[in-house]
Order: structure tokens, then C-alpha cells, then sequence
């Protein structure tokens, strides 16, 4: 009996993969018994399609391949930390729409926000990225695909800590982490292309905006635990210049339409 | 079944005690809830009590006659279980993973909701047991029990305030219980078997209230809420912790990742803030307090916040800050070379964490001779005062969180109402600047409410053109908008613009500004804030409010809900947005008191005429089903419209929400009581007088019950009419002749209003008893629907047309009574 449903699902997932493969991008490390790809090709689907819808409001109606192709490889599941759930349920709330708790009053932010902030970052092969609150370390791991190295810092101890073993057992090795205050950024490791802070900020420390390379970008997610409101984007211009340009990551005018 | 003569006293007295208990309860959950989850949750406190209640009168009228035949020991029971399963259900309930954050996400969430409503019914509904068990028993002299239930449950409510003031809300748990278990200890008293093993529950009762360790009833805070959060940081830990009324407030000391609060920084800022310690109200915030040597220069960030415009086009002003919290605005004022500062703030326990316990800390800020600390609220301290200032700053008090969430959607607010504005504006200095800062939030809300408000205002003292005296400036979280008592010089549009730029802040308006100008360095898809109060100042101005996806006309004390931005038809787009971000937009508040609402008519329905139904054969009565019906649904809206439209009329005039809340709930329930201990007198001696006096016409016929109905019906209107002016007049009379006079001007309308419910039910007992425990329970279920209602309608049209429906509602009741008692009278004779 468990045995019918598990080739059931097997071939389920084959044929899906093999779609997905046929539609999409065909990226190389997706091993055709990967149990969870099928999700990660619906939830790459899900990508595109809020981008499409937002297109309006974040001025880009595609995300860019190579980020969807990241996404495409990067088990979200083992991000998820001490979840107690069993695997399947566990898969299903790793790749849906939505943000998941991760303890400590955080979570892993919902797979389409995750994909628009690493596309605000514009990342290339040769960038450095810091990150300020590693969290689930599912972005890291993201940006880790992209770029050439990350520099991620937390907080919260047990949180750095379950991240880290989950870079090392996936393999990131460009990864660089520690635990601490990231008010001061980590001069050592910068200066950067790249900064995401997505640890809640009153306000931009300016160290960070000094680590920032002239040409680099800062994404801000502004909202609460459960919902992205806004996303704020800095960029400092070869001149050293600053300024912000703040997204909803949404589609919404708030006149309604022919009004004046 | 007889009925006894008189009431025993350890009866009343148990009743006194079960009545106090159950309100102080209802009263403490609501704390509670807002100390566990969030403010709104509140609400739910309330129809919480209503299941329990509702489900009460079915149940009794269902098994009225087994039950009535074992009256004392079903009453030591249910206040045992009062006691008991008030505190077990709190204990169960903080193991429960609910968490209304993510019902968004996973609709299961509902679940644990509908467990968390389970676990705090059971305590209502054994209370309201014990209540309905004696109206039913001693339905003929139901005055007297009316009476000791509405003064119990009055003192109640005043007892849990008093009680909040000196202990923590989980220490006043068991007290609560520990008042069920003397009820129970004294019913009894009237048992003539068994006294011996009710004796030993009791004692056992008593001892499980005693042995139940604290920790089990510790609230535990919901993991997303900004303390839990400043918690998980090492080395953060709470060092000073205040309980009151207002609020719990915990101080914590982050000495690792120091706080750095500074909402609404310019990117542009090099000075790091101070050492701060993080007060956090029930949780959320933090409301810094700075460390403060007397060096100004540490300051330095602070005008670095879009707050600190209006210091740029004053010279050693004299400030009034409304809302001064931790003290960041007034240090703002100092570092900004002002002359003296008045700080006003709400909670009494922030400015003693301030002024005693972090004295050192804070640099003695609150002892400074150029500081004036003012505890009271903000608006009633402007009203009364006569002093000018040269600005009037309100700061930015709430966390993002809260507004984002719109938790304080339906929290009323007279510090943002058209009213207050001129009242500000009308207390500046010539050439004063009035300055409030929010959140900015996008799509833009409460910024351009502000706007509208400022426009509306400026109108009204007949200022032509209001556009050349405000100005609004946005950095990339925060906005500030500033109005001037005259116009704002061209030279002054200058140090604006310096001011902002030299911050990478944008104007979004100035008297003057070209449209260039806006959206230059926090840069959105459409200079929106520009559009808008181009919109506000132009001829469409009308249309352009109608046409918004969100409310943004002004709030008036009247409809006093400034942070209320909800309309129904954008409710659809944003639920469809919802997974992109669309939930974020989704203003909480109202949806879910209205959701509320819906729930409290469905499970009122539901137990009104479930009773009916399962008995199958209809109750026979001369009376009539409909009319108990309409009678007493009218009495319980009309008697909670009145008092909450009252709390909101005197909170202005008592300074205070608590106060408020305390001396009316109080004044009413007490002196109801009172009235409804006489009433039967006043239906006797009206009879008689009208016997001798009138014999016949509408006089003769209305009777008592008509009587006292259209009194109260009058009563309201006059009182409406008439407050205004008395506020007006006594404003000089002092807190302690304030409190004085309003329990004064409550006493005779909740006199009267105390009598039709006992006069009514004496009739239904007298011609149907049955129906005794039904009415109270549709009386119970339209008292809550009628304390929700109050506030939608109010939402919708103002305080002014739930007071005229409260008229009209006696006016039918009146009507209703009188109709009955014809009916009920003929069947009377026949028998």
C-alpha cells in the first residue's frame, strides 16, 4: 500500500519535473529523484506570476533567469530549522506562498518577496553581499548561487547557529557568518555591491551606508513578522550619491480609476 | 414550583459577589488579551462573555424546572466552577499555539481560536448561571436582585481598575477565582442536605485557588510583539516592570545590540544615538528613554528626523510636546535651543520610570527647571489650559507594527479630531507652528487625513486661503506635517526645502512648491504625496476624498476615529492582493470589530431561538414571545448605547479614558441598581397617583413601565443636548469636582434607567415565567451586540446619532411595555 503511493508519487513528481524541466530552464543539479521539485517548480511558477501582476508597481514584469534559476536548486525545506513537522507536510509549507516561523519571532519570508529583494540587488558573478540578519539563512543560500560571496550576520545565537549547519550540509561554502550586532556592518568582509537588511530597522545605520561600493544597492523590507508592506531600495550612485526609492511589492493605485 | 417571599441575605450576598466577580473578570481578560496578543483582541473579551451568558439563559430556561428544584447546590456549583475554570481555562489558554498573524496564511489558525474562545466561555457561562438561577427563583421581587447584580458588576468594574493600579493582572487572577469559591461558600448556606461534602469543595476549591502556582498563570506573550523580540537578543533583559489600567509597562536593558531608536533617520545622519533603554508597552513599542549627561551635542541625530522642521523656523520657541513618552522629543526640543518645554504624557508609570526610577539614566530630564511634566491627557490638557506656545509638537507615539497592523483602528482618538486642531491652533503663539509626525505609509493614509483635517480646521476660523499655512515634509519612513497659525513667508518655504535637502527628504507640500520639487530623494513609482494634497487644496477636493481607496476625512469628536482608514469597497482588491502584500494593506480594526458583531448576531439568533425550538410546543403566554423579544432587545442596546456614548462624552471632560470608563460604568450600573431597588415602589406609587390623578388617555395608558422608558427616552436627548454647555462651564472645578459632578449629572438617567428591565420582567414572571430566563438572556446577548453596534454606528455617523437611537429604542420599549401590559393585564383578570 505504501509502497503503491510512493511509486504513485514518484511518477508524479517525474512527470512534473520533466515538464518543468521542458518548460523552464533545465538546471543540471536537479536530480530527477529529487522529491521536492515538483513543489519547487510550482512555487517558481507562483514567482512569475506575482511578478507578472506587480509588474506595474516594481517596474520589472520578469525577474531575472538566473535568480528563478537559483531558486530553482535551493531546498528551501532545509532552512525551515527545528520544525518538528514530518517530511511531507514539511515540504508542502517550505515551498508554498507564504512566510513560515522559524522561532525566536521570525520567519523565512515568503519565496516571491525573497526572489523581488535578491532582484532589487541586481547581483552579479563578481559581487560581495552582506546580509544583516541571517534568519532561516534561506537567502544567503539564495544569493550564494549568484554572487561571489556573502557576508550574513545574526543576532540571535540558536538562529545563526541552525543557518550555518544548514549552509554546511547543503554545501555553500562562500558563505561567511557570524553572531553579532550589525549596527557596524562587517568592514572587514566589504565593501559591498550588495547589503539586504532583513532584521527590523528603525532606521539605515550609516555604517552600512558607508560600506555600501559607489554603484551598489541596500534592499529594505519594511512590514511586520507575517506581511512585506514595502520594500525600500538604496542606491548610491558612482558619485557617492544616496537615494531611496520605495516599492510596494504589489500592484495598487489607491484612486479609483477616473477619479480625478 | 413556589416562590419565596423575600431574598436571604447570604443569597444577595452571593449573587453581590458572583456579579463583582464576573464583570472584574471580563474586565481583567480584556487587559489580559491586550498584554498577550494585541490591543483589538480586546474586543473579544467581550463577546466571550456574551457566549457565556447567552448560552446561560438557554441552558436554564431548558432545564428550569430540574434545576430550580436543586437552586442551592446548583449555584454552589457553577460559582465553584466560576472559580475553577476561570483560572484553568487562563492556564490552558497560554499553551495554545494561536497566533492571529498568520490566520492569512493558514486559515487552521481559526481553530485555535475557536479553542481559545471555548476554554474562556466556560467561566462566563457558570457565572451568568448563578446570576439567571436566582432572576428565575425570585422572579417576583426581581428588583432587589436586579439591583445587587447591576451594583455588584458596577463595583466590579470600578474594583478591577482599582485593583490594576497596585497589582499585576495575573496576581489579580486569583482573587477573582477566590470571589467565585465565597459565593459558592455562601449559597451554601442554604442547602439543607449535603452540607458537609459541599463544605469540603468548597475548602478544596479554596485550596486549588491558594496552591496553583503563579507561573502557570503567567501571560505569555505572543512571540511576534516587539518585546518578545527585544528579548531574544543576548544580554536583553527587563529590568523595571509597571502594571496599571493603562497599560503593562516593562523597561529593558539591551546592552549588546543597544536599542538605537530613532524612527524616521535621515540617511544622511553620521551620530549614533546614545545608550537607550526600551520601554514597552503591553509589549509593543519601544518608547526610548535616552541616556542624557547634559551634553548636547551627543544629540546630535535628532535633527537628523523629519520632526525637527519646525525648530528650524522658530528661535528659542516655548514647546509643548503632547505625548512625551520616554522624553526623545523633549530632548529634541533641547538640543534644538528651546526656551522652556511643557511634556504631556498620558501614563503616570512612564513618567515615573522616567523621573524616579531611570532619573540618573535619563540625565533628570523630567526635573530640569526648563522642563514642565504634565500627566494627564492630551487634548483635555490643551482644553483647560489657557497658556500659548510657540510650537506644539506631536510626536510619533505608536510603534510601526501597531499602525501598520491598524490595531488602533477603532481605538478612539480626540489628539488628531478637526476639533482638537483649532483648539491647537487657537493655543499658538502669532507665529506658532502646530507639528504632528507619523508613520509613513504607503499608499498614504493618516498623513493625508492629517492634511485634510489641517485644511478643514484652518477653514473653519475662516482663513481663506488654509494652503499657504501647511507644509509636509517625508524622509523615507516618517512624515511631518506642519501648520502655522499664519501664512508660511516664502523665506520660510526656503528653510523648508534647506532643511530637506540637507536630509535627502522630500516635500511632498509647501505653499509655492513646484511639482520638480517633489519626489526627488526617497523616490516613489508616482510623487503620490504630492498628487494628493494638490488634490486636497484643489476645487475637486470633495471628489478626490470620495474617490480614495481609503478613508481619509478628517475624524471630529463626534466620530473620533482618526486611525480608522477602512472602506468596505476596497476590501475586495486587497483580499485579492492578499499573498502579494495586499494583506498589508487591509486596515484591521474594523473588519474584525464588525466580524465580531456578525458572530455576536449569528450565536445571539442561534440562542434566542434555539430554546424556542427544542421545547416544540410553543410557550403559551399572554404576553407574547415577539413582545419580550423586542422589549428586551430594545432595553439591552439602548442601555449599552448610552453608556459607551457617555464613556466617550466624558472621557474630554474627565482627562482620562480610565477615569472614564470607571466613573461611568460605575455611576451607571450603581445608580441603575438603585433604581431598579425602587422600581416597584415607583410602579406602585404611580399607579396610585395616576388612579386618582389622570383616568384616562395616554397618560393613564403608558403606565409605569411606559413611564420610566419614555423618562429615559427624554432624558437621553436633553443630556445630549445639554453637556456640552455644563462641560463647558465647570472646566475649573478640579479632578476630584469633575469626578463629582459627573456621577452628579449620571445619578437621575441611570436612576431610570434601571427600572424597565426589572419592570418588564416582573410582568414576563408574572404572566409567563418561563420566559424569565429567555428574556434575560436576549436582555445579556443585545447588551453585547448593543456595545459593538455603539461603535460601528458611531464609526459610520457619530456619537450623536447613537445617542438618538438609544432614545428612540426606550421610546419602543416604552411602547412595546405598554401594549403588554394591556395584554397581560386582561389575561391576569381572567385567571
Amino acid at each position: 500500500m505504501t509502497g503503491g503511493i510512493m511509486t504513485n508519487r514518484t511518477l508524479k513528481a517525474g512527470v512534473l519535473v520533466t515538464v518543468a524541466l521542458g518548460l523552464c530552464w533545465g538546471p543540471q543539479a536537479l536530480a530527477q529523484d529529487d522529491p521536492f521539485a515538483a513543489l519547487r517548480a510550482d512555487m517558481i511558477e507562483t514567482i512569475a506570476e506575482h511578478a507578472r501582476s506587480a509588474a506595474s508597481a516594481t517596474g520589472r514584469a520578469h525577474l531575472s533567469p538566473q535568480i528563478m534559476e537559483t531558486m530553482h536548486t535551493v531546498p528551501r525545506h532545509a532552512f525551515l530549522g527545528r520544525n518538528t513537522l514530518s517530511p511531507r507536510p514539511l515540504a508542502q509549507l517550505a515551498y508554498a506562498d507564504r512566510p513560515v516561523p522559524i522561532g525566536h519571532g521570525q520567519t523565512i519570508s515568503q519565496p516571491f518577496i525573497v526572489a523581488l529583494m535578491t532582484d532589487l540587488l541586481a547581483p552579479e558573478p563578481d559581487h560581495v553581499v552582506l546580509e544583516i540578519g541571517s534568519g532561516s539563512g534561506y537567502q544567503a543560500a539564495v544569493l550564494s548561487g549568484l554572487v561571489d560571496k556573502v557576508c550574513t550576520i545574526e543576532i540571535i545565537p540558536e538562529l545563526g547557529k541552525t543557518a550555518a549547519k544548514a549552509w554546511s550540509r547543503q554545501g555553500y561554502a562562500n558563505i561567511e557568518a557570524r553572531i553579532g550586532d550589525g549596527y557596524y556592518g562587517w568592514e572587514a568582509c566589504g565593501p559591498f555591491d550588495g547589503i539586504v537588511v532583513t532584521a527590523a530597522a528603525g532606521h539605515i545605520p550609516p555604517p552600512l551606508v558607508r560600506q555600501l561600493k559607489p554603484g551598489g544597492r541596500m534592499v529594505i523590507p519594511v512590514g511586520g513578522a507575517f506581511v512585506t508592506q514595502q520594500l525600500v531600495l538604496v542606491e548610491k550612485d558612482s558619485a557617492g550619491q544616496v537615494t531611496t526609492r520605495q516599492l510596494l511589492p504589489v500592484a495598487f493605485v489607491p484612486l479609483v480609476r477616473g477619479a480625478p | 414550583m413556589t416562590q419565596p417571599k423575600r431574598v436571604p441575605p447570604s443569597i444577595l450576598s452571593a449573587v453581590f459577589a458572583i456579579s463583582f466577580a464576573v464583570l472584574a473578570y471580563q474586565v481583567l481578560l480584556m487587559r489580559l488579551f491586550a498584554i498577550v496578543q494585541w490591543h483589538h483582541f480586546a474586543y473579544m473579551a467581550i463577546s466571550i462573555a456574551l457566549l457565556g451568558f447567552g448560552a446561560s439563559g438557554t441552558f436554564l430556561f431548558l432545564a428550569r424546572a430540574w434545576i430550580q428544584r436543586r437552586f442551592a447546590a446548583a449555584f454552589v456549583v457553577n460559582a465553584l466552577f466560576f472559580g475553577i475554570s476561570g483560572l484553568a481555562g487562563f492556564a490552558l489558554a497560554q499553551h495554545l499555539p494561536f497566533n492571529p498573524l498568520e490566520v492569512v496564511w493558514r486559515p487552521t489558525q481559526l481553530l485555535y481560536l475557536l479553542a481559545f474562545y471555548a476554554l474562556f466561555t466556560v467561566p462566563f457561562f457558570a457565572g451568568a448561571n448563578c446570576i439567571g438561577l436566582t432572576f428565575q427563583r425570585y422572579a417576583h421581587v426581581i428588583g432587589r436582585v436586579y439591583a445587587v447584580n447591576l451594583v455588584g458588576s458596577g463595583l466590579g468594574a470600578l474594583g478591577m481598575i482599582a485593583a490594576l493600579m497596585v497589582l499585576a493582572p495575573q496576581d489579580i487572577l486569583k482573587g477573582v477565582a477566590a470571589l467565585g469559591v465565597a459565593a459558592a461558600a455562601g449559597a451554601a448556606l442554604r442547602l439543607a442536605r449535603h452540607r458537609g461534602w459541599v463544605a469540603v469543595a468548597v475548602v478544596m476549591g479554596a485550596a486549588l485557588v491558594l496552591v496553583l502556582p503563579p507561573s502557570w498563570l503567567a501571560p505569555v506573550m505572543s512571540p511576534y510583539k516587539s518585546l518578545s523580540m527585544a528579548l531574544n537578543v543576548p544580554g536583553a533583559q527587563v529590568i523595571a516592570e509597571r502594571s496599571s489600567p493603562l497599560s503593562l509597562l516593562s523597561v529593558v536593558q539591551s546592552p549588546t545590540v543597544p536599542f538605537r531608536h530613532a524612527p524616521g533617520l535621515s540617511l544622511l545622519n553620521q551620530t549614533e544615538p546614545p545608550a537607550q533603554l526600551g520601554i514597552f508597552a503591553d509589549g509593543g513599542g519601544p518608547m526610548p528613554i535616552t541616556a542624557f549627561s547634559g551634553d548636547l551635542d551627543a544629540l546630535g541625530y535628532l535633527g537628523y528626523t523629519t520632526s525637527a522642521l519646525p525648530y528650524h523656523l522658530l528661535s528659542d520657541p516655548e514647546v509643548l510636546v503632547l505625548g512625551a513618552g520616554g522624553g526623545a522629543d523633549v530632548l529634541q526640543a533641547l538640543y534644538h535651543g528651546a526656551h522652556a518645554v511643557d511634556a504631556v504624557e498620558l501614563d503616570p508609570g512612564v513618567v515615573r520610570l522616567v523621573q524616579d526610577t531611570h532619573r540618573t539614566f535619563a540625565g533628570d530630564l523630567y526635573g530640569r527647571p526648563d522642563v514642565r511634566v504634565h500627566v494627564a491627557d492630551a487634548r483635555a490638557f490643551v482644553t483647560a489650559s489657557s497658556a500659548t506656545w510657540d510650537l506644539i509638537q506631536i510626536p510619533l507615539l505608536d510603534s510601526f507594527a501597531a499602525g501598520a497592523a491598524g490595531v488602533h483602528g477603532l481605538s478612539e482618538s480626540y489628539v488628531y479630531t478637526l476639533e482638537a486642531f483649532e483648539t491647537y491652533l487657537s493655543r499658538l503663539k502669532p507665529g506658532g507652528y502646530l507639528a504632528v509626525t507619523r508613520w509613513l505609509k504607503l499608499p498614504p493614509r493618516d498623513s493625508l487625513k492629517l492634511f485634510a483635517t489641517a485644511l478643514r480646521a484652518l477653514t473653519r476660523q475662516g482663513v481663506t486661503e488654509p494652503a499657504g499655512r501647511i507644509a509636509m515634509v517625508r524622509g523615507w519612513n516618517t512624515v511631518t506635517i506642519l501648520v502655522r497659525a499664519a501664512d508660511i513667508a516664502p523665506a520660510d518655504v526656503d528653510v523648508i526645502r534647506a532643511f530637506a535637502a540637507r536630509r535627502a527628504f522630500d516635500l511632498a507640500y509647501a505653499p509655492g512648491m513646484k511639482p520638480e520639487e517633489a519626489n526627488r530623494f526617497n523616490i516613489l513609482q508616482e510623487p503620490y504625496f504630492h498628487q494628493a494634497t494638490q488634490a486636497l487644496v484643489g476645487a475637486k477636493r470633495e471628489r478626490f476624498l470620495n474617490a480614495y481607496k481609503f478613508d481619509i476625512r478628517p475624524a471630529t469628536d463626534d466620530r473620533p476615529y482618526f486611525f480608522d482608514f477602512f472602506r468596505w469597497r476596497s476590501l475586495g482588491e486587497f483580499l485579492a492582493l492578499r499573498s502579494v502584500g495586499g494583506a498589508g494593506m487591509i486596515e484591521w480594526g474594523y473588519p474584525v470589530l464588525f466580524a465580531t458583531l456578525v458572530q455576536a448576531t449569528v450565536l445571539s439568533a442561534a440562542l434566542i431561538l434555539l430554546p424556542l425550538w427544542l421545547r416544540r410546543r410553543p410557550v403559551r403566554s399572554s404576553v407574547g414571545t415577539g413582545r419580550v423579544m423586542v422589549y428586551f432587545t430594545c432595553l439591552g442596546l439602548a442601555f449599552m448605547f448610552v453608556e459607551i456614548a457617555f464613556i466617550q462624552r466624558f472621557i474630554l471632560f474627565l482627562g482620562h479614558p480610565v477615569y472614564a470608563v470607571a466613573v461611568v460604568l460605575a455611576g451607571f450600573l450603581v445608580f441603575a441598581g438603585m433604581g431598579s431597588a425602587i422600581a416597584p415602589r415607583f410602579a406602585a406609587w404611580a399607579e396610585a397617583w395616576m388612579a386618582t390623578r389622570v383616568k384616562r388617555g395616554p397618560v393613564r395608558a403608558l403606565g409605569p413601565t411606559g413611564w420610566a422608558a419614555g423618562l429615559v427616552a427624554c432624558g437621553v436627548l436633553v443630556y445630549q443636548a445639554a453637556l456640552p454647555g455644563v462641560f463647558a462651564v465647570a472646566w475649573d472645578l478640579g479632578g476630584g469636582g469633575r469626578i463629582a459632578l459627573s456621577l452628579a449629572l449620571i445619578a437621575p438617567l441611570a436612576f431610570f434607567m434601571g427600572m424597565p428591565f426589572p419592570l418588564g420582567l416582573g410582568r414576563v414572571n408574572a404572566h409567563a415565567p418561563r420566559l424569565v430566563a429567555w428574556a434575560w438572556g436576549v436582555n445579556g446577548c443585545f447588551s453585547v451586540i448593543g456595545a459593538i453596534g455603539a461603535t460601528i454606528l458611531a464609526v459610520h455617523f457619530g456619537f450623536g446619532l447613537v445617542i438618538a437611537a438609544a432614545a428612540l429604542l426606550y421610546a419602543l420599549a416604552g411602547v412595546v411595555g405598554v401594549t403588554a401590559r394591556a395584554g397581560g393585564g386582561e389575561s391576569a383578570n381572567k385567571r
